[in-house]
């Protein structure tokens, strides 16, 4: 029954990975652009959501109908600003500029609220359990995080494919010249793109600083999670990506159990032998 | 009939002064004081593995954002070695090169699969992987790092100030080899089917070039540097951890911060990056973090303004080149005509 509650909150857990990997997996999709700020960006929300709710006194999820259109604006910003201009042929502009914005964020956040470790108070509902079996207890807000995962995931799958928009984002994703010669602005299709991998990281950021502390170094550990979840998943698969946070999830809580320090290193073990056996992942949609 | 000459006059011009300032810098104990030997050291230190990165990223198109999985391996090498089983530190820095090989090559095998920025992203994962590993070392310090201890630095010279100078030549010298032997490679077949990787890896194929095994070996050749000069940095530093031998900012950050500023796929980029972010660094150092934070935005503006680097805007508007690296092809009539 232990090892059963192990597995659980493994899966759980992997449900917010699967939200850090669905922002990486939508703009990988649409314009085969990695963003090594991803994590930062995850951080960023969560600061974005601290300030809101000392500011106005609401809770962290009340706080999410702000964070989320402000990450949503940042992102379309920063794709018609900076990164539209880094796409091309060429892989270098995209890596390193998203890099050197990596740098500039944790940086800017260390700046402005020093290295201190935060964390956001949801109230009551941080303790909040029931007694799923005998002896199995879930927490609400793991399990609230796991369904709104799950919501998010399957809104994007049906953006992707029962809207207008998506059919925009599969246009570009196929050949974005032709799609431009169809008349779609590109341009504006790739910052759509973005703000939605933002507003997707703006939940994310909330529900991670709600479970844990953090502060402004933390972020490039959750771009790897992100991206483990995705290569596990199989690239441009949006429930693939659900899938590698579980398995990614399951294999953290268990490395738990072996030790300290085993938490981490399992889930990136589980990674390199799935590379090992199956490079293309479990549902692979596109190929890299 | 026809040859290929590589030199042209800036670059003899190029190659006197390098020969020149390698003179100067070799009797850097005669005239600098320790603060100054110190950093230069670190100086060749960035050198080193800056041109490393360059053949890496510049010239393979393997943009890693994980080296400092080597730069790591390569201190841990030292102080295993050191303190384990008694190696002198020197012959234990040599040693760390081809430890660094043997296992870049499994991991290439592995990371390999991984395309483009992917790719990137998987080279940190190895690295990560190494940090957490080697905190689960005890008898290395674990998670805390561990000093090599007195008697290990007291071996290598009975006085500081020669230990000093053997470390300092140690670097220079270490750091010309790594230049030289790039130098070499480029100069070679395979630097030109690199260099045809560079420009355009499709018809690089479609020539012949077997683009796969080229790669391997530039990543597994690349990692043996990187782990000796990571042995060195260790062996300047005296201390170890896993935090800061598999740092991404000091071993990745700053290196692709020197390149692009340099010039990226070019031999001089590095080297005059380095210049430039020393320069920088003694200049803005009192600013902590704002200074990170204005490396990343003059990186991201050089990348997208200024793709080639300072060195790269400098050579193409005089048609310099410091190293004899260019090929041009002369035909008997031109070549004899110019003896």
């Amino acid at each position: 029954m232990q090892w059963f509650n192990i597995v659980l909150q493994g899966v759980l857990i992997g449900g917010l990975y699967a939200m850090f990997a669905a922002g990486l997996s939508l703009i990988f999709g649409v314009m085969r652009l990695v963003n090594i700020a991803h994590g930062d960006l995850i951080v960023l929300a969560a600061y974005v959501s601290l300030v809101v709710t000392q500011a106005m006194g609401v809770d962290p999820l009340t706080s999410l109908l702000l964070v989320v259109p402000v990450m949503a604006v940042i992102g379309y910003a920063l794709q018609r600003g900076l990164l539209n201009r880094t796409l091309g042929d060429d892989l270098l502009p995209p890596l390193l500029v998203t890099f050197g914005l990596s740098i500039i964020i944790q940086n800017g956040l260390l700046e402005l609220f020093t290295a201190d470790s935060r964390r956001l108070q949801a109230g009551a509902i941080e303790v909040q359990a029931f007694e799923l079996l005998q002896g199995v207890w879930i927490g609400v807000l793991p399990l609230l995080q796991f369904a709104i995962a799950v919501a998010v995931i399957a809104g994007l799958q049906i953006l992707f494919y029962r809207t207008a928009l998506g059919r925009a984002f599969r246009a570009t994703s196929d050949d974005p010249s032709v799609a431009q010669l169809m008349g779609l602005d590109t341009r504006h299709v790739f910052a759509m793109a973005m703000a939605f991998s933002l507003a997707v990281i703006a939940i994310a950021g909330v529900f991670l600083a709600v479970r844990t502390n953090f502060d402004p170094a933390i972020g490039p550990a959750r771009l790897i999670f992100g991206f483990e979840a995705v290569i596990i998943g199989g690239l441009g698969s949006m429930w693939g990506t659900l899938a590698g946070g579980i398995i990614l999830g399951v294999s953290q809580a268990i490395g738990a159990q072996i030790g300290p320090g085993w938490q981490l290193l399992a889930g990136h073990i589980v990674f390199l032998a799935i590379l090992a056996v199956r490079p293309q992942g479990f549902f692979p949609k596109v190929s890299g | 009939m026809s040859r290929v000459e590589h030199a042209t006059p800036s670059s003899r011009v190029g190659v006197a002064l390098i020969a020149v300032a390698f003179v100067v810098l070799a009797v850097a104990p005669y005239w600098g004081d320790r603060q100054m030997l110190r950093l230069l050291a670190e100086i060749y230190a960035f050198v080193a593995l800056a041109s490393l990165w360059n053949l890496l990223a510049g010239y393979a198109g393997l943009v890693s954002v994980g080296q400092q999985a080597f730069v790591g391996l390569g201190g841990y090498v030292l102080f295993a070695l050191a303190i384990l089983l008694g190696v002198h530190p020197i012959a234990a820095i040599l040693i760390a090169g081809p430890i660094g090989a043997l296992i870049a090559i499994p991991v290439a095998a592995l990371i390999f699969r991984l395309r483009g920025a992917y790719f990137a992203i998987g080279t940190w994962v190895v690295a990560e992987v190494f940090r957490l590993l080697a905190s689960q070392v005890s008898v290395l310090g674990g998670g805390s790092g561990i000093s090599l201890p007195a008697a290990v630095v007291v071996a290598m010279a009975p006085s500081r100030q020669i230990r000093e100078f053997e470390i300092y030549w140690l670097a220079l010298t270490l750091t010309v080899i790594v230049l030289g032997a790039i130098v070499i490679l480029l100069r070679s077949r395979h630097g030109l089917a690199l260099t045809a990787i560079r420009d355009n890896e499709l018809a690089a194929q479609s020539n012949g070039i077997d683009v796969w095994r080229i790669k391997f070996v530039v990543y597994v050749l690349t990692a043996f540097g990187t782990a000796m000069i990571g042995a060195l940095i260790f062996l300047q530093k005296l201390r170890i951890s896993p935090d800061t031998a598999f740092s991404v900012n000091d071993w990745t950050a700053f290196v692709i911060f020197i390149t692009v500023i340099g010039g990226i796929g070019r031999i001089e980029g590095p080297i005059f990056g380095t210049i430039v972010f020393f320069l920088l660094r003694q200049a803005l150092a009192d600013l902590g973090s704002l200074y990170l934070l204005m490396m990343g935005a003059v990186a991201i503006v050089v990348m997208l303004w200024a793709p080639k680097g300072l060195w790269g805007m400098i050579a193409e508007r005089l048609g310099w080149q410091a190293l004899p690296l260019q090929r041009h092809l002369m035909f008997e009539k031109e070549a004899e005509g110019k003896q």
